[in-house]
């Protein structure tokens, strides 16, 4: 196969590999069959970012589908980063969208265990879970490595899929934290994006962690960042949100703003982490969640210094 | 053992609303340890059900029979002379009560006065908690004897997941995150290495997935 050495040839695996700081966004599908509403969205990102996520019935509400959000974005020319959960397909499922979505140009995907659905507005629903986000990782790369389907079956031209995971260096116990990244990376992840980060000490030590036994060699670890709207937003992240840590200062730091400028703040305090993670020993990149702010995007990356994105042929 | 709860009284009512004289048939087992189905149970629900009706202005009459288990042929077998008397049955077992009593007597109308839950112990007097999904292929001993298909809400093998905090799992404060269990019982034992390893997609056809499930002792069938 030739793909110069590539593993899928994605724009992100190219921007990565040549060394450059990544920059990815984020996009959730419409909560309807609106394309001229996705569109929108994904327009803001179009030339600021190496990819664009798309969530998959995000927080467990059903939207657009991924998989066909996905192939939209291909088809207007950016690129995706499919995101899948083990929550609502069996493994049969999912390697059908996996070949379905690769047939259809995409060239990233994003493995998740997904939120559990008791979050999302259908609490009544019954979950799959068939298999876990460590075994999607495997069957992923067996799919594109192997060139067989997780029976041992062989696939007719395989997926090329650059493979990415998440990891939150947040959620508990903290000492096994690095343990899971280090799983994920042998399974397979060729990328990580990381939970969006405020406790910036924690995470300067599971980078730490990482660098030391080695799994930056292995794979690209973007950090996350959500930029905070408000002091309540950050208020309602440390309280409501599962697995988010959200240190005192930050909301401090917002409510002190003032009023009418915590946006600001919360912007500037992403750009100042940006900043940080440019020169953060293992970190290759951002991947920049602006949650239902997508418009926000062109102005942060300009700041942030992002701009223009590499080029790579 | 089978956890189960009663279902409420409204429910019970409205099941057997058309009915004037029924048998309430208890279970000796798994019912009876939970607190739900056992003889004493059976005699709260009769009068339950007798006053409940007296106030509708519809009385019913009830007799109440508790047998030893509902899971087993033999003792259905004690009902053969009475489950006729009655136009209709309600049933305190697990679902499998009333199951091998419809099966038994074809011709009687059975109902399931309690919803049957899981597989599961008591952790302390009063509560009972889920601890086997019967998935058929036991894997705890990956897990120090913990196990996360019943317990992890999303049956991870390969936790904790991101949501997991301060021991709890992402659903529920009031739900344990087993992952965290299990990786400190690792963690105080230093073998948090045995969870370096990726394990193989679960096959789920010793489990309900594989369709209703069968268990054959040769030496035991006649
Ligand atoms: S692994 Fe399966 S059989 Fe063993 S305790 Fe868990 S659910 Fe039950
Ligand atoms: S928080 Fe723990 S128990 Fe809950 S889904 Fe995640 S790993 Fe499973």
């Amino acid at each position: 196969m030739s793909n110069n050495g590539y593993k899928s040839g994605s724009n992100l695996e190219k921007v990565l590999k040549a060394g450059h700081f990544a920059f990815t966004g984020e996009c959730g599908p419409p909560k309807g069959a609106n394309v001229e509403h996705l569109k929108e969205k994904f327009e803001h990102l179009r030339g600021k970012v190496d990819s664009v996520n798309v969530t998959d019935n995000q927080t467990a509400v059903v939207r657009m589908s991924s998989a066909a959000a996905s192939a939209i974005m291909v088809a207007n020319g950016i690129e995706p980063n499919f995101q899948m959960v083990c929550r609502d397909r069996n493994r049969l499922a999912m390697m059908a969208d996996i070949l379905g979505v690769y047939s259809l140009g995409v060239r990233n995907m994003l493995c998740l265990s997904g939120d559990h659905q008791k979050f999302g507005n259908h609490p009544q629903s019954k979950n799959v879970y068939d298999i876990d986000s460590m075994q999607l990782i495997a069957m992923v790369k067996k799919m594109r490595d192997e060139g067989k389907f997780l029976n041992e079956e062989e696939i007719d031209e395989p997926p090329r899929m650059f493979i990415g995971a998440a990891a939150n260096p947040f959620a508990d116990p903290y000492e096994f934290r690095i343990y899971r990244l280090a799983n994920k990376i042998d399974a397979g992840a060729d990328f990580i994006q990381t939970q969006c980060i405020y406790n910036m000490p924690r995470f300067r030590d599971f980078m730490k962690q990482a660098v030391d036994m080695g799994l930056t060699e292995k794979a690209y670890i973007l950090a996350g960042v959500t930029p905070m709207k408000s002091a309540r937003m950050a208020q309602y992240m440390a309280k409501m949100v599962p697995g988010m840590d959200v240190p005192e200062e930050l909301i401090k730091r917002l409510q002190d703003a003032g009023k009418g400028k915590q946006a600001e703040e919360g912007i500037k305090f992403a750009i100042e982490q940006i900043e940080e993670f440019k020169e953060m020993e293992g970190v290759a990149g951002v991947h920049l969640m602006a949650i239902e702010w997508e418009h926000k995007v062109p102005e942060i990356a300009e700041r942030a210094g992002v701009l223009p994105r590499p080029q790579v042929n | 053992m089978i956890v189960a709860d009663r279902k409420s009284l409204e429910e019970i009512m409205d099941m057997i609303k058309p009915y004037n004289k029924i048998l309430i048939v208890g279970c000796k087992g798994c019912v009876t340890v939970c607190n739900v189905g056992g003889a004493k149970e059976v005699g709260v629900l009769a009068a339950a059900l007798k006053i409940g009706r007296k106030k509708d202005g519809n009385p019913i009459e009830i007799d109440e029979k508790t047998i030893e288990r509902q899971c087993d042929p033999e003792y259905i077998e004690q009902l053969r002379d009475i489950y006729d008397r009655y136009d209709a049955v309600l049933s305190m077992a697990c679902g499998v009560g009333p199951q091998f009593l419809s099966e038994a007597y074809p011709s009687q109308k059975f109902f399931p006065a309690v919803n049957t839950k899981f597989f599961g112990g008591a952790v302390q007097h009063g509560i009972w908690e889920e601890r086997c999904a019967g998935c058929g292929t036991c894997i705890i001993h990956y897990y120090d004897g913990l196990c996360p298909i019943a317990r992890c809400s999303k049956s991870l093998q390969h936790g904790p997941c991101g949501g997991s905090a301060n021991g709890k799992c992402e659903i529920s404060k009031d739900v344990e995150c087993i992952w965290d269990t299990i990786v400190k019982k690792k963690m105080e034992q230093g073998r948090l290495e045995d969870l370096r390893q990726i394990r193989a997609a679960k096959d789920w056809q010793t489990a309900r997935d594989g369709g209703p499930r069968k268990s054959i002792r040769e030496e035991l069938v006649q």
